[in-house]
């Protein structure tokens, strides 16, 4: 099973995570021919209480669809930081907001520390998008699938005229990205 | 990359299913984990200039979906568990009326309202013996996106083939996850469209349970006259408490799906030529056990698995046969037990042992790997 990928996205209902698990998804499934299964967790509230969206990535079938232990996870809530840091692998790397977490002792793997709710109100003006700059911040990171191709993923599920303003979060997610592998 | 390429949830490979196979009418009633399905097709089969209707509620849904068929099209409904009691009372309907129609059922758990948005499998025998009386019934677990888009079509086909109501038993986990979806050209598919009677309408009998062979329904409005009701009716349609009729419609509602069996019944076997013990299971359950499949036989044991993609009528003769010579079983589910029930009956002699989660969660692998190391 060493070819598997598991990545979760965690946060509270409303924040675009379950979206870019599927725009994560469709980049390695359609745009790079792997295998990719996307599935999501939340409560029966429309915005917050907790939610999750999972991708798991392979070259083989894949025959359980959930992430069991993970190798990437991004997490946008306190809660989901303390709660499901202790579904990483040894191995694995968590990315997370430096506004949105402050209390870390749940840490395990690496972890990455980043203002993206910072860099969103500087750069983009308000926090829609934060999803997306997380996005970029995993891919850079992880490389688990091209730029190119999430890219193109996400430039296919985004609302007309807001591919500029979805690109620009984008970058910013990789550029952020760049700068946490330097430090 | 090719435009049929496509990751789609399962809910929408139902939905895209029933279009390929010619579905020209849906009427529902929201209810989550299936929303999709009707919130798709309503949608795209409208944009095709066909009927979708949201009704009161899913009693009336399932109605409108048997009005319909009737009237010549290729129905099809979608609900979860509560929705499913309350179209229990008109599947007996179709039934007994064979009307076709195709009833998705995308399991939540309960009793009553449940879990809205979590998995389970606890309505597998509700969908055998849900409404009352004596009756078959088709019902199919896909076990991926892949396969809930390929077995729809099957279910529309079974449902005209047969004339009966055919269910569709997915669950929250198979209905929401996405996976890629190659969609085929509809010319490389097997269809199989709604036909008139050969004969001409003065002979027609919608109702013929002697002959051993299906009467195609015909559709209202094209001139054949018969009649259409609940109580029990002769050959033309019309109620009638006669003795021997009563017996042959029993009969005949039995055994035109149970001498068909062979081509009704679907499964796949993995690496069941060599096991020392067997797990069956269906849907996304039989996932977990692939996976724990290859945990075990890297582990030694021998291990293999039996998935029904029928799950009624029940695959037992082949339950049997490999009873014979593997002699411990495990059937894991997301329920308190119903299906092993089926294969205790048929492998009467051997151990089967059930592995029984209804927490919510799906069963990870390295659970059913855990009860097959200490079933060994």
């Amino acid at each position: 099973m060493d070819n598997i990928t598991e990545i979760r996205f965690a946060g509270s209902g409303g924040q675009g995570l379950i979206l870019v698990g599927i725009i994560l998804a469709e980049a390695a499934a359609i745009y790079e021919n792997k295998n990719a299964v996307q599935t999501q967790n939340y409560g029966p509230e429309a915005r917050g209480g907790s939610s999750k969206s999972e991708v798991v990535i392979s070259n083989e079938p894949i025959a359980y669809p959930k992430a069991t232990s993970l190798d990437y996870m991004v997490a946008l809530t306190q809660e989901s930081f303390s709660k499901y840091a202790c579904d990483l692998k040894d191995t694995g790397t968590i990315i997370t907001d430096k506004e949105l977490v402050t209390d870390f002792s749940a840490a395990k793997g690496k972890l990455y520390i980043i203002d993206m709710v910072k860099s969103a109100r500087e750069e983009l003006g308000k926090l829609l998008g934060l999803n997306v700059i997380a996005l970029g911040v995993l891919v850079e990171i992880s490389g688990v699938v091209s730029k190119d191709s999430i890219e193109k993923a996400l430039m296919k599920r985004v609302p007309k005229g807001f591919e500029d303003y979805n690109k620009k979060a984008l970058e910013i997610g990789f550029r952020l990205g760049r700068e946490a592998k330097k430090n | 990359m090719s435009e049929n390429i496509k990751l789609m949830q399962g809910n929408e490979a139902i939905a895209e299913g029933a279009m390929i196979a010619g579905c020209d009418f849906f009427a529902g009633y929201p209810i989550t984990p299936s929303s999709e399905v009707s919130e798709i097709l309503s949608a795209k089969l409208t944009k095709k200039g066909h009927i979708v209707i949201q009704m009161e509620d899913e009693i009336a849904a399932l109605g409108a979906v048997l009005g319909a068929a009737l009237g010549g099209a290729k129905a099809l409904t979608a609900t979860s568990g509560p929705g499913m009691s309350l179209k229990s009372e008109h599947i007996g309907y179709a039934s007994m009326c064979e009307i076709p129609c195709v009833i998705v059922n995308v399991m939540r758990g309960g009793p009553s309202t449940g879990n809205p948005t979590l998995p389970s499998q606890a309505d597998i025998m509700q969908a055998k013996w849900g409404t009352h009386g004596d009756h078959a019934i088709i019902a199919i677990t896909p076990s991926s996106v892949n396969e809930s888009f390929y077995e729809t079509i099957r279910a529309l086909n079974l449902a005209v083939k047969y004339r009966t109501p055919v269910l569709i038993l997915t669950d929250e986990i198979i209905g929401h996850m996405r996976e890629k979806v190659i969609i085929p050209e509809k010319d490389t598919l097997e269809i199989i469209d709604v036909k008139l009677p050969d004969v001409p309408p003065s002979e027609y009998k919608p109702y013929n349970y002697k002959s051993g062979k299906v009467t195609p329904l015909a559709p209202m409005g094209e001139g054949y006259r018969y009649h259409v009701t609940g109580l029990s009716h002769g050959e033309t349609g019309f109620p009638t408490a006669k003795m021997e009729v009563l017996q042959d419609m029993q009969n005949w509602l039995i055994d035109k799906i149970y001498k068909n069996i062979k081509d009704i019944e679907k499964y796949e076997e993995t690496m069941t030529e060599d096991a020392d013990i067997l797990i069956v299971a269906y849907g996304s359950v039989s996932r977990s056990a692939k996976a724990a499949l290859s945990m075990a036989r890297a582990g030694g044991i021998k291990a293999g698995l039996f998935r029904p993609i029928t799950i009624w009528p029940f695959p037992e003769e082949r339950i049997k046969e490999l009873s014979k010579k593997i002699k411990k079983i495990l059937v894991p589910e997301m329920n308190m037990g119903q299906i092993i029930l089926e294969v205790q009956r048929a492998a009467c002699n051997n151990i089967v042992k059930g592995l029984n989660i209804v927490s919510g969660e799906p069963i990870t692998p390295d659970k059913i790997y855990l009860k097959i190391k200490e079933m060994m």
